[in-house]
């Protein structure tokens, strides 16, 4: 592949994960879509870079912010909309909404509404891989918010401690909630996670797609071959208030200026052309997931304790 | 053969470790110690490391690894060195393990036993010493086992490492010592069915676990006064086995409760509500319910003898009922 194919197709995932979540936008004021949504809108670059080095059977654990990773990693667009939708037809059956979307059958294995939940679960898939002889690579997927929860570092110290094959991915977007990540943190995640004998690369431009494709694909590579733990943290912003369709400067708690300094550098800002160009299919496709999604049929009653046990 | 509980335990975890090398145990000390109560002897030299994983001081942690390492394909056992640090794992235990499957629409199954110590022993106060199963019987998605002899210990810790889903599997410090006739060569023991451990016509005493020796030992007394008590080991919590107690009522028409846990929205009052859901009729008398008292466990052992069940309570409520 060429360098300009390379970059047309990271755009054109980004692109189409934008556009996925700005459809949700466009639907959320009609009231189908009821699940409480946390938009990855300016940070697609992140979750499109973590999964190009990633096969099928390597597995990633995220978090309520998960459309992004979902699509990066080969989710089904039409089951994601009924899911979102409470249909039956969902990835998860209706059950998950937006904050537990699941798809094993492309490795991601789940995500949690508890802020770190799921980062001690790639350390133990990894000790799956690695009990079970696989050449497997799992990754946990987190905010710069769940570094401050104490099964973080019971997680990292775990996985350095018996050498297990999880790429640790920082999704740092300086927020957590409607707080500044200085006015949480006194400790440099970073050199945080270096304390643990963690080889930890930062990736200080989130939205330069293939410089976060290459260094996070590079990584992948390497906790593969090396079966050992490495850490990844990449800067990136959020556009969009923390849960929900809106905007929230008017909170307080960031400036409008920071927003706009991201968004000049916005990849899908710079290639107003190859928008235009991928656009058309992109709508058709999500036109056709929405569809799916308004035509399926809600859960039935007998799924209401299916799966209790 | 004649086994302790914490043999048997050994042997059940033992063979199916033997029988199934997806099955691992992890935890405090588990390994090079031994366990905290020595449960798992001789395993790191028959298993090694690897299958016998001693873990830092990080119950979330570990048990939160563990439910990873079961959506992958293994098959953990958690060992917590009593049930009052897996406090710290219950976001794990209740929000993950717990949830998993239902949020996944079937998808993802979490094959795990949770195991370990709960209840008082002696004196060792407030921290070490309560009984918290009824915090895990309200959580859809777990089921939840008290054992109280070897032979139950051994067949119901062997069923529930082959269970597909996760398991709460509640020991007692004071019994891990207790001895008893254990069926010789393999068998396994159905989740959800209790057990009659002694027949009697007058009126049932239902107890698990550690109170369920208590309740044995009050039949011997209330036989000496002419009294028949037939009492009911419900073995498992979860699902509750509600046939077993209702034959025994209808035959008995009388129910006493026995539990070393809290009073309030206790386990107790979950059965009785089942039973009077289900056998209202059959009853003479109102189900009455002995439980230990809604205090912090005293330290001092004048208290904390008044805040467990004893057997002069059992018979106040026995002779209550009659
Ligand atoms: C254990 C827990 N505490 C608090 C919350 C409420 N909460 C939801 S998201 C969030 C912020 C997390 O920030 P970060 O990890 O940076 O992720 P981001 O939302 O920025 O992607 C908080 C505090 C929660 N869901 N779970
Ligand atoms: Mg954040």
């Amino acid at each position: 592949m060429t360098d300009a194919q390379r970059f047309r197709e990271l755009f054109y995932q980004a692109l189409r994960i934008r556009l996925v979540e700005e459809r949700i936008i466009a639907l959320y004021p009609s009231d189908v879509i009821q699940s409480p949504v946390h938009l990855s809108i300016g940070q697609e670059a992140v979750a499109v870079g973590a999964c190009q080095e990633l096969e099928k059977t390597d597995l990633i654990f995220c978090t309520y912010r998960s459309h992004a990773f979902y699509l990066a990693k080969g989710g089904n667009l039409k089951e994601m909309f009924a899911e979102l939708y409470g249909k039956v037809t969902g990835c998860a059956r209706g059950k998950a909404g937006s904050m537990h979307l699941t798809a094993p059958e492309v490795g991601l294995m789940g995500s949690s509404a508890v802020v770190a939940s799921t980062i001690p679960h790639a350390v133990g898939a990894a000790l799956a891989a690695k009990h079970l002889g696989k050449d497997q690579v799992v990754m946990a997927v987190f905010g710069d918010g769940a570094t401050e929860e104490g099964v973080y570092h019971e997680s990292l110290n775990f996985a350095v401690l018996h050498r297990l094959p999880v790429l640790f991915l920082c999704e740092n977007n300086g927020l957590a909630v409607h707080s500044s990540q200085s006015a949480r943190q006194r400790y440099a995640i970073l050199e945080h996670a270096r304390s643990y004998g963690l080889s930890a690369q930062h990736i200080a431009d989130g939205y330069d797609l293939e410089n976060v494709a290459d260094t996070i694909s590079g990584l992948v590579r390497r906790v593969r071959q090396i079966r050992e733990p490495v850490f990844v943290e990449i800067r990136t912003y959020r556009y969009k208030e923390h849960v929900g369709p809106g905007e929230d400067f008017h909170c307080g708690y960031r400036q409008r200026e920071e927003w706009w300094s991201w968004k000049q550098r916005d990849p899908l800002e710079q290639h107003p052309d190859l928008r235009d160009m991928m656009q058309p299919s992109i709508i058709k496709e999500i036109d056709e997931a929405v569809e799916f999604a308004r035509a399926s049929p809600f859960p039935p009653e007998e799924e209401l304790l299916r799966d209790v046990v | 053969m004649n086994l302790s509980y914490r043999e048997a335990l050994n042997q059940a975890m033992r063979e199916e470790m033997q029988r199934d090398d997806r099955v691992f145990l992890i935890g405090e000390e588990v390994g090079y110690y031994q366990g905290a109560f020595k449960v798992s002897k001789g395993f790191v030299e028959e298993f090694g490391t690897e299958r016998v994983r001693d873990t830092p001081i990080t119950e979330a942690g570990f048990t939160g690894l563990a439910i990873g390492a079961a959506m992958t394909g293994l098959r953990p056992i958690v060992e917590l060195m009593t049930f009052n640090f897996g406090i710290l794992a219950l976001d794990q235990i209740v929000n993950n393990a717990a949830k998993i499957r239902y949020m996944s629409g079937g998808q993802i199954s979490v094959p795990m036993v949770i195991r370990g110590p709960g209840s008082a022993a002696h004196q060792l106060a407030a921290q070490h010493s309560q009984s918290l199963e009824a915090w895990f019987c309200h959580v859809p998605g777990l089921k939840v086992i008290a054992p109280a002899t070897p032979h139950d210990a051994k067949g119901l810790l062997k069923t529930a490492i082959r269970d597909d889903n996760p398991v709460i599997f509640i020991e007692a410090q004071l019994l891990y010592g207790t001895k008893g006739e254990v069926q010789e060569g393999e068998y396994t023991i159905p989740i959800g069915k209790a057990e009659i451990k002694r027949e009697g016509q007058d009126v049932t005493i239902a107890a698990y676990s550690k109170m369920l020796l208590l309740a044995l030992e009050t039949a011997a007394d209330l036989e000496q006064d002419g009294i028949d008590a037939e009492v009911v080991d419900l073995r498992t919590l979860k699902p509750l086995d509600v046939d077993t107690l209702v034959q025994s009522v209808k035959k008995t028409g009388r129910l006493v409760i026995v539990e070393e846990g809290w009073r309030f929205a206790g386990l107790g009052a979950q059965i009785a509500e089942s039973v009077y859901s289900t056998a209202f009729d059959a009853l003479d008398g109102p189900i009455v319910r002995v439980t230990g008292e809604d205090v912090p466990m005293p330290y001092a052992r004048p208290l904390e003898d008044l805040a467990i069940p004893d057997r002069a309570r059992i018979i106040q409520a026995v002779k209550q009922v009659l």
